[in-house]
Formats: structure tokens, sequence, C-alpha cells
């Protein structure tokens, strides 16, 4: 450091500011100047250390001092005594809760941080457009030890051994899958990886393949040496253009290096990947009817079995895993069964990448073992709800899964726990809501999403959500009665057991978890005829206060279907039969005379 | 810069020897830029350049960087990279400065691109809006 001696960090994520971190760092500014410092000492603040719990944090560099739960208070102790006279202020540091020591050195608190990159290792670290970057990252090495010293049985029962199982959404165990394939017998087999991401608001696979292609192409190799196939095929949408492009630069890398092509690495394996371009329709995740698109067939799932480990591709053996499943196999060949085992729960082992996405302050990519909680994803990596706003639900699994709510913020997120409390893992995607949203538009738009995207193949799927869709319509428009909530739940439960694919298996489960879990929602929507959180447009009433009212006009002027009516000088009035709840009078009106029920 | 491939003719790596060696090779180029304890030194500047990032302005921001570190004499590599996760605050930086742990910064504009350049990189001053490391990596696992 040319000037400054010592650096002060004071976290400015949306927790610590709450509990008065800009009043810390006035201070901090203050008392350096008092005592003529501010030239040696630099104070600054710092986005979100994800450890709001035990907020505000401060962090003296470079002896890397980490102090928990300041207050504007302690600012002086912390400049006298730490700044000056160089010893540490113990009673601010993080006590263990596991032996009661304080622990001084940030770099020992390894445990405050709650997230694990593996799938995401080099997102972000390397140039993804740059083979040898990755190579110093390890890439490769896998594939070559497995090559030389392992037999393909052996890559197998390391997969199986490690409990890895699909991340795709499915969670069914990998290995297991790759042994499968593996064991029928054919003159042609196939790897597939399934790259498109369909989820709303699910970006995890996109990251990794963007940020490290070459974890996907050397696992795929992997998984072909272990299951005796030479061709692998990456069926990704075409709304990746990025993804896309950086893939093609690593085949191409890689193909020159001799990681794809003839004899890899002198072994005599041979492995080449060919890209395949998904026109974005959701039911392509599906891996039956992935495997029909690439066919150039239409896109629709067929009943399993024959599941494609038998009859697939060209009805010859595929295996098809997601991209962040991919990810994951490399080091778990490279560090070993039992390290990723070690990972994660019981039943999950491993990490988990997730997209935050919706009312979160820290909106992003992040990666959790498997285990970590709602309520740490949300409120510690998340930084909490934007605006300070309420908690109220959490979407998981797309338009698959189902929402969770705060009593289940403190459930470890596994596969089964999630299902068990019926929702499920899904491949990611996280939509955080709060009080300002409404779970009967929720489940709308959800059920919007998948009648578009039903293939139309069997009828529960294509006439039946089309009618849930219409159910939830009337609903939200106020016309709903209580039989339509039992012809909801019903008709949901006969979509569920009847439905030929996994799309329809699961779409109407946001409807019955927000059923199960925002009963009163509903109520109020059927008997009320009220939204409380004000989404659901067709049930707000505007009304103008004609206390409040000046008669200005302002509001009957830009009101564009003319519902507001009155003298000058006098209260308006709005005929709610004619009003179309455009907000157009709310805004412009300057004396708050109007309300919205 | 970024583009070490300048349609040279990669030599195939022929046996898992060979691999090791390649790591070797180019584990210690890199390490050359990570941990040169001379003063001269490069600064690496890593631009996070995915969908995300490259949406907020990440292209211009690389851009700025290799402009103006050229204009103002400044040895540096910059490069880019996949998504940091920090989707919040893109474009995301990632700075480097001989001999010192990178620092992560969140929201750079050309003002706050510019600022990096005279507080930080030339200073040794650090700028508002760190982002804190806060995942563990396998390497510590």
């Amino acid at each position: 450091m040319a000037n400054y001696k010592m650096h002060i960090l004071v976290c400015g994520g949306t927790g610590c500011r709450a509990s008065q971190s800009e009043m810390i760092l006035d201070n901090l500014k203050t008392e350096l100047e008092t005592k003529g410092l501010s030239d040696e000492i630099q104070v600054i603040q710092t986005g979100c250390f994800g450890f709001c719990e035990k907020g505000p944090i401060v962090k003296i560099m470079p002896d890397n001092t980490f102090y928990v739960e300041v207050t504007p208070e302690d600012v002086k102790e912390i400049i006298d005594e730490h700044i000056i006279k160089g010893r540490r202020v113990n009673r601010l540091l993080y006590v263990n809760p596991d032996n009661q020591e304080h622990i001084a050195d940030s770099k020992h608190m390894g445990f405050y941080k709650k997230q694990l990159r593996i799938a995401l290792r080099n997102c972000g670290f390397i140039d993804p457009e740059n083979i040898d970057e990755a190579i110093a990252k390890d890439a490769y090495q896998a594939l070559g030890k497995a090559l030389v010293e392992m037999s393909p049985d052996q890559v197998i029962a390391v997969m199986k051994d490690s409990g890895l199982r699909g991340r795709g959404g499915g969670g069914f165990p990998a290995g297991l899958k790759w042994e499968f394939a593996a064991k029928n017998a054919s003159d042609q087999k196939y790897v597939v990886c399934n790259a498109d991401e369909g989820d709303p608001g699910a970006f995890m696979d996109r990251s990794i393949l963007e940020g490290d292609p070459h974890s996907v192409l050397e696992a795929m190799a992997l998984c072909g040496y272990s299951t005796g196939a030479n061709k692998g095929l990456i069926y990704i949408r075409a709304e990746y253009p990025l993804a896309i492009e950086r893939l093609k630069i690593a085949m191409k890398q890689a193909e020159e290096y001799g990681f794809l092509g003839k004899d890899i690495l002198g072994s005599g394996f041979d492995f080449e990947i060919e890209l395949r371009y998904g026109a974005g329709a959701f039911v392509c995740g599906e891996e039956t009817a992935l495997i029909h698109s690439m066919e150039g067939e239409r896109g629709e799932p067929t009943v399993k079995p024959p599941f494609p480990a038998e009859s697939g591709y060209l009805k010859k053996p595929t295996n098809v895993n997601n991209v962040e499943t991919f990810a994951n196999v490399p080091v778990i060949l490279l560090k070993g069964a039992e390290w990723y085992k070690s990972i994660g729960t019981e039943k999950s082992s491993g990490t988990k990448v997730f997209a935050l996405a919706g009312k979160i302050n820290n909106v992003g990519l992040i990666e959790v073992p498997m285990g970590t909680t709602l309520r740490e994803v949300i409120f510690e990596i998340g930084g909490g709800i934007k605006d300070g706003k309420k908690f109220k639900a959490v979407q998981t699994g797309g338009p698959s899964g189902g929402c969770l709510t705060e009593k289940h913020l403190d459930t470890p997120i596994d596969f089964d726990n999630l299902i068990a409390v019926g929702s499920m893992m899904g491949s990611g995607g996280m939509i955080v809501m709060d009080e300002d949203d409404c779970m009967v538009s929720m489940a709308k738009f959800y059920l919007e999403f998948t009648v578009e995207e039903s293939c139309g193949k069997c009828s529960p799927c294509r006439i039946g959500n089309k009618r849930l869709y219409e159910l939830l319509t009337k609903i939200t428009e106020g016309k709903g009665t209580m039989e339509d909530l039992d012809l909801l739940r019903n008709l949901s439960e006969v979509i569920k057991d009847t439905s030929l694919c996994g799309l329809g298996q699961t779409s109407p489960n946001p409807v019955l978890s927000t059923m199960s879990n925002f009963w009163d929602e509903y109520i109020e929507h059927v008997t009320d005829k009220k939204c409380s959180a004000g989404q659901c447009a067709a049930l707000k009433q505007y009304i103008i206060d004609p206390e409040a009212c000046v008669g200005c006009t302002a509001c009957a002027r830009v009101c564009p279907v003319n519902a507001i009516s009155g003298e000058r000088k006098m209260p308006h009035e709005i005929n709610q039969d004619i009003c179309i709840k455009c907000n157009a009078c709310f805004e412009k009106c300057k004396f708050n005379a109007i309300s919205i029920n | 810069m970024s583009k070490i491939f300048g349609g040279i003719k990669m030599a195939k790596i022929k046996s898992l020897a060979d691999l090791k060696k390649k790591q070797d090779e180019v584990r210690s180029k890199l390490n050359l830029r990570d941990k040169a304890d001379n003063p001269e030194s490069l600064v690496q500047i890593k631009v996070a350049m995915a969908t995300c990032g490259i949406a907020s302005g990440a292209k211009e921001i690389m851009e700025f960087f290799v402009n103006e570190l050229g204009k103002r004499n400044i040895d540096a590599v910059v490069t880019q990279t996949g998504c940091m996760g920090y989707c919040y605050a893109e474009p995301t930086i990632e700075v480097q400065l001989p001999g010192q742990e990178p620092v992560v910064y969140g929201y750079v504009d050309s003002k706050k691109a510019d600022k990096i350049i005279e507080l930080y990189i030339k200073k040794g001053e650090l700028v508002d809006g760190i982002i804190p490391q806060n995942y563990e990596t396998i390497d510590n696992k």
C-alpha cells in the first residue's frame, strides 16, 4: 500500500446497513479524523459478507481481524485498542459455538462462508476461452487418470459410491444411470448432455457452460469411457448464444490438444462431441422428448420404459445427464467418492447450485452444501428480502415445484426433504416472494407457463392444465366460488396421476402447494373478493376520499376511460363499473385523496 | 491480450505424463502472474463476462480497462472470465495487485473503473463497493 497502513472494511450489505453500519462508518471516519489518523488508515464500505446473522461486520486489514455485531459505540474502542495499541478487541470477535473460543482471523472462519463451490469451481476464475487456464485448474486430469489408471467399471463404482444425484431435478443417482447404460451391449452408444435449461428464473447451467465449458466436456468423455460410448451430444437451447460460442471454442481447443477425438491421451479411447440446438420448448428438458427432438421428431415425451439407457438416441443405449451433474464429475474422480460423500447430507451428497431471483437483495448464483437451510440461503447468502419487506414464500423447482413458506425456513435443503414438504429440488431456480406477492396469481403465472409449454400429446396435461388456468383466472377476477376451489384441487390430483410425462405430472404442484400453504388467500379471493397483496387488478377498488379531494380535476383528466366525474373544486367520484384499475389517477393525485382497497 | 490462441496450432497432448507436464507449465505461467514479487510485475484484472455481466455492460468495461491502462502506461493483463455469482452487482471485476490477495469490485461503470485505476491500482487505496468472498473453494476442502 502506498499511503495507507491499514484498511478498515465495514459491511454495507442491506442487513448490516439496517443495523447501523453506516453510522459505524461515519464514527470511524470522525474518530480517525480526531486522532489525526485519516491519512494512515482508510475506511471503506464493502458489499455483503454473507454473514448477516452476525452483522454488522467490520474487518481490519491486513491482519484479517473479523469483528461481528459491532455497534456505533464500539468504534472508539476499536480505534483506541486495535488501531493505536495493536490489541484486538476480544469481546467483538466471533465465538466458535463448538468450543467457545474467540476466532480473530477470518481465514480460520471458513464455516462462516456458507457456500462451497464445486460445480462452479472455475466460474469467475478462469478465462473460459483459454484451455490452458482450465488445465492449470485441473481440467482433463480426471480424464487422464481414468483412462490410464482405471477401468470403466472402476469409474462407475466411484460415481456410485459418491452418491451424486442428477441435478436436473429428478435426483436419480448418476452412477446407477451410468451403470445401466454400460450394461446394455450395443455397437453404438451415446452420451447426452442436457443443457435445455427451461425453468423460469434458472440460469446455473448457462453460467457453468459460459464460465467453465471444459468441465462438462471432460465429464462427458469420462461418461463415454465408462459406459462404452464414443459419441457425445450436447442439447443446448438456441437462446444461449454465448454458451454455444464458448462451447464451440472449448471443443475446438480440446480437439487440438487431443482431449477429444481419436486415441485420447494415447489410451486408444475415441470420443467426439457434437452440439444440437433446441428451439426452447420446455418439455424438451424431459429426456425422452429431448432425444426425439434430436432425432428430428416432434419434441414429445414417450413412456418409460424403455429407458434411454436401453433404447435412447436412434434406439441405441444413451445416458442423459444435465450440465451441473456433469460439472461435478471430474472433481469426484480426482478427490474420490469419500471426499464427495463427506459433503452434504446422507442421502444427497455434495452441493447444489441455486439461482436466486425475485425479491431478494443478492440476486445471483450460489452453491451450497446439501442440507443448508432455506434461512441460510435467503437471509445470509441472499442478504434478505428487498426493501426490508416481509418474506412470504420461495418457489423452488420452477413450474414443477412448489412454494415453501416461513415454517419451512429451517428445513435442510436436499432432494428428499423438499419433496416431503411438497416442493422439489428442480434444477435450482429459487424465486423469492414477499408480502406484496399474491399466491393465487403466482400459481396462475406458472400455469400460464405450463399451458404454453404443454406439448399436447396427452389430454390431462393439454386440457386439464388449461382448465386449471381458467379456474385460477376466474378466482383472481373475483368470480370464483367454493365449488371452484374443490374442482381446482380434484382436477390437480387427476392431472398429476394421469399425465404422461414429468411436465404434466408436476404442473399442478404450484396450485396444490399454494392451496395447502395459503388456503386463506384463496378463501379471501373467493368469499371476500379481496386480494390483500393488491396484485389482482380486478379485485382492486380505487376510491376518492371526499374530505381530501380538492376538485383539481387532475384525476378526471388523466383517466383513460372517463370513469371519474365531478364539478371543479368539488369532490370527485369514480364509477366502479367503468374503472379499469390502471392506477393512473392514483399516481396523478397530489393530495393523497385516492386510496386502493 | 486475452487471446493466447492467436491462430497458433497447438501440439497434441499424447499421454497422461504429457498432460501433467503441460499442467506444470501453464501453472507456472499463471503463478508467475499470481505471485510475482517484483513491484514492476503485472496487475491482473478479470472481468466477469457471462451473459449477465455482458448485459450490464461488462464488454464496455473491459474495453475501458484495456484502453485506459494502455494510455496510462500501466502494465496489466485484462482477461475475461465467467460468472462470479454476484449478478446483482454486475458488472463485476477482480483486481489483483502484484503480491496481494485479489479484490472483487461490483457495480463497475466507467467512472468507478477510472477510480479503481487511479486510486487502487496506482496508489493501493481501496475503493468503495468491494464484494467480500463469501464462499469456500475445493482447494481448502
